[in-house]
């Protein structure tokens, strides 16, 4: 189970940097927002997939999973959405003054003569 | 065992949120953001004293017992740094005062400054790999904030690039605190540190290694990875780029030291450190050769002094570490100090470039000797600050045979003075450039002076400060110390 994760998370990754490494700053984004996925995912899967009940207390219950990537993963995930509603409203914003989404275009510093 | 080691992570915090809900009343805020680093400098100096007498103070938040907690574990190295970015901070705020627009400071600019002191006294006091990403992440987000704040054209082109490769190495940072977890099974770093040395010289401890030093390269602006930070620095106005500066990329050398001492103390780890670190050397040395522009020239300066600084970690002896520690706090003041003194400079010629400019030492003579000795200082003449730092980095170099290394970090202080004596040549003598306009400036003018004499301070207490720093250089290359938590259960 856990190699059809990982190539699955592989698969995942490699999409992103491709979109990250396109032009248009929305597929970026996009790009950025794969990844964090893929990095979830693997963060599940590192803990192991072994069988067992939902990590909530039951008296009957032998074995759970591993509670701890789950709490790491919902860290992780608030964290990437927060960055991700910020770095969209940046994007806007920078559409509305810049004119452009085309990142070739976005110069930034003046080089010197 | 004691709760004073969260109250310089909390009170910025506090204070962060009250000035959220002052919103516009200028003078408010800033008398609230004064008091607030003021306090949590007390703190921090209270828990750097502590330290001091008591050796390595931990605290389990919530008193779970050690490897299942987050802990907080301040030994010598973290108590100095939470100190010296708290009192950086404080500079930097009255720094503030007179530079930052009253635009800027209107939306929620000292609200971020202070969350960002939350978030880097957290990164230096967490005990806890986890704990330490969400710290990051913490000032990083503040950081972006800052960095966009005002909007102007160049701030959005370049904290879009800034951001964007800041979520890119976090996501790896989380890959690499997975594959970190499913070797070893915990998150708590000395738990960690103890279970990595049990497993012995794995492969995949050097791959994790690899990442590891992937993400804090990344943040620290290291060889291949620092092409983000001219640009991305270059963008924002002078009081944000002297803590982005000073302390942001201070962050990311710190966890270097951190993660290599702790988790991997290998030689092949080492080594990588090593080339990476001069390779970062000569590349800075290139940049600040190349550029007219004063605040390029610093920018450049602070990855030839993270090169340094990395050569002296890498080596991993007591007198390699002993000088890196002393390096990278002479950095933090001088780098703050210098930064403030550009600031102005522009304010005063209204040009980045040194080659309009020019005269300046007669009617600016204080600014103008100011600058002469942080420039000294930043090269390491010998009664001033710097000098400690590299003479214990190159003694190091020598005992460990790495006798090219050790050149060119001698050959790097050369390329230093010369780029900055250049700034100070070109705008200081000579005749008088470009309209000099007579903007207020002396608040600025005041808190830069103070930063240039903190670091001759440094540079002449160094025999005073020397057992602080030889014990923290001592417990990061023998960890015993520092895992020494999870035997007081």
């Amino acid at each position: 189970m856990e190699i059809v994760m990982i190539i699955l998370a592989g698969i995942l990754i490699a999409a992103a940097v491709y979109l990250i490494l396109s032009r248009s700053l929305l597929r970026v984004i996009i790009g950025t927002s794969i990844l964090t996925h893929a990095v979830n995912l693997l963060l599940l899967s590192m803990g192991g997939l072994k069988e067992g009940a939902i990590p909530i207390y039951g008296k009957e219950i032998k074995r759970y999973v591993d509670p701890i990537p789950q709490a790491l993963i919902l860290t992780a995930i608030v964290i990437s959405f927060a960055i991700t509603a910020f770095i969209l409203v940046l994007a806007f914003r920078s559409y509305k003054e810049l004119g452009t989404d085309n990142l070739e275009e976005m110069r930034g510093v003046p080089d010197e003569q | 065992m004691s709760n004073s080691l969260v109250l310089p992570i909390v009170i910025p915090a506090i204070i962060s949120i009250i000035l959220i809900f002052l919103g516009k009343q200028a003078l408010t805020k800033r008398m609230v953001v004064f008091a607030g680093a003021l306090i949590t400098l007390v703190c921090a100096s209270f828990n750097l004293w502590n330290v001091m007498q008591h050796g390595i103070q931990f605290l389990e938040l919530g008193s779970w017992p050690v490897p299942y907690s987050i802990t907080l574990t301040v030994d010598y190295l973290s108590a100095a740094f939470v100190f010296t970015s708290s009192l950086m901070m404080i500079f930097i705020i009255v720094y503030s005062y007179q530079s930052v627009s009253f635009e800027r400071e209107r939306y929620y600019y000292y609200s971020s400054l202070m969350f960002m002191l939350a978030g880097l006294n957290g990164a230096f006091s967490t005990g806890d790999i986890f704990n330490l990403f969400v710290f990051f992440e913490v000032f990083l987000m503040s950081s972006y904030v800052l960095m966009i704040i005002g909007g102007t054209k160049i701030q959005l082109q370049e904290s879009i690039k800034y951001i964007l490769v800041n979520v890119i190495s976090s996501s790896f940072f989380v890959l690499a605190v997975a594959m970190l977890y499913s070797v070893v099974g915990s998150l708590n770093m000395a738990d960690i540190s103890v279970k990595l040395a049990q497993l012995g010289d794995h492969s995949i401890i050097t791959i994790c290694a690899i990442l590891f030093i992937f993400v804090f390269a990344t943040k620290a602006g290291m060889f291949p990875l620092y092409f983000w930070l001219p640009g991305a620095y270059y963008a924002p106005p002078i009081a944000i780029l002297t803590i982005f500066g000073a302390l942001l990329t201070k962050v990311g050398v710190y966890a270097i030291m951190r993660t290599y001492s702790l988790f991997f103390p290998t030689e092949t780890v080492g080594n990588i450190l090593l080339v990476l670190a001069l390779l970062t050397i000569i590349s800075g040395c290139i940049g600040a050769l190349a550029y007219r522009d004063m605040k390029k020239i610093i920018i450049y300066n602070i990855m030839i002094a993270i090169g340094v600084i990395i050569t002296g970690v890498s080596l991993l002896t007591v007198d390699g570490m002993l000088g890196a520690i002393y390096y990278v706090f002479h950095d933090i003041i001088i780098k703050a100090a210098l930064f403030m003194l550009v600031g102005v400079i522009i304010r005063i010629t209204g040009q980045t470039t040194f080659d309009k400019t020019g005269g300046l030492i007669k009617q600016y003579p204080l600014l103008g000797w100011t600058f002469f000795i942080a420039a000294l200082s930043l090269a390491g003449i010998p009664p001033l600050s710097g000098f400690y730092g590299k003479y214990y980095i190159v003694k190091a170099l020598f005992q460990e045979q790495h006798i090219i290394a050790a050149v060119i970090v001698l050959l790097s202080s050369l390329v230093v003075l010369y780029s900055v004596i250049r700034i100070f040549i070109n705008v200081f003598w000579g005749k008088p450039g470009a309209l000099i306009q007579h903007p207020p400036y002396m608040k600025m003018m005041v808190v830069s002076f103070l930063v240039t004499m903190l670091a001759v301070a440094f540079g002449f207490y160094a025999d005073q400060l020397f057992p602080l720093f030889h014990q923290a250089a001592v417990t990061l290359t023998d960890t015993s110390e520092y895992t020494k938590i999870l035997e007081v259960k």
